[in-house]
């Protein structure tokens, strides 16, 4: 699909800010008024730049943060958590090992246990080689996990708005 | 005269746009700017790097058809680009003094693993991380 260049520049705006503050709540009328366009177009035109639902992107850079945290601090995950934009621990927990696979703890020592060596690569570059590749929605994941179809449940809609 | 690369390009937008950033706003000068028809070969070098230029080229026909072109703007736009890296002496005073003259930033500086880094882009959408060398 073909999309107009300077509209998608307005849109990696959006993304940007939503980089730089992930922990903030960007409810849509925000993006939209950061990418300058109405609120059913941004979520339209950003899915079809993006391949992901705004939401879900902002979901995946707060999980991202707070592996990163996990790895590089000792912070408490309570503290974690609220640093990287959840109001709730449960669901940040829960969210957590829906989209890794492991708990925050589980994760912080895995992560510890393997040595790593990237502080020759930018630090962005390493962010972004360990962001979850989220391409189905929380709820469905966890639905597809637990065979149940009627789980309604939804984290990134209680979540992150 | 050193071995190695001398021209590496980045596909920008708009030319004239391009040209009023990387030398306007960063502060490069122009090296070659030579038109042939609808073509412009346009490169600029930073200023303490006399042996690189930074190409400044627009996807357009006819080194590519018109439909890789658009994809191209459109990858540029998104952000898609590879990553681009500038060495700075000093990244908080050049943050400011960019910030100052209109640079997107998309990350202000932080200090980590003992650097300084920030983070912006260029009209187009290529994003440039811009660290501190390491003393």
């Amino acid at each position: 699909m073909k999309q107009d260049p300077l509209l998608l520049r307005r849109l990696l705006r959006a993304k940007d800010r939503m980089d730089a503050a992930s922990h903030e709540a960007w409810p849509m009328s925000r993006l939209a008024r950061v990418s300058g366009v109405s609120e059913a177009h941004f979520a339209r035109s950003f899915k079809d730049a993006f391949g992901v639902p705004p939401h879900r992107y902002l979901l995946t850079r707060r999980i991202e943060q707070a592996a990163a945290l996990l790895r590089d601090t000792d912070l408490p995950i309570t503290e974690i958590a609220l640093q990287t934009g959840w109001s709730s621990l449960g669901t940040f927990g829960r969210t957590f090992r829906d989209v890794t696979g492991r708990s925050p703890g589980e994760l912080r020592a895995w992560q510890r246990d393997a040595a790593h060596q990237l502080e020759v690569v930018p630090h962005c570059f390493v962010s972004a080689a360990h962001r979850p590749n989220l391409t189905i929605a929380v709820s469905e994941k966890r639905r597809r996990a637990s065979g149940d179809m009627y789980l309604s449940d939804n984290a990134e809609g209680g979540s992150v708005s | 005269m050193s071995q190695g690369v001398g021209v590496a390009g980045l596909y920008v937008r708009d030319q004239d746009e391009a040209v009023k950033f990387y030398v306007g706003k960063l502060g490069f000068r122009v090296h070659t700017d030579v038109r042939n028809g609808d073509y412009r070969w346009l490169t600029v070098q930073h200023p303490d790097q006399p042996s690189f230029q930074l190409g400044l080229f627009a996807p357009q026909p006819p080194t590519i058809d018109e439909d890789t072109a658009q994809t191209m703007r459109e990858m540029v736009a998104k952000g898609a680009m590879p990553p681009l890296v500038m060495v700075v002496d000093d990244c908080r005073a050049a943050h400011e003094r960019m910030s100052g003259n209109g640079v997107e930033f998309t990350q202000e500086p932080v200090e980590r693993y003992g650097s300084v880094d920030a983070s912006f882009r260029d009209p187009s959408g290529n994003g440039w991380k811009m660290i501190e060398a390491r003393a």
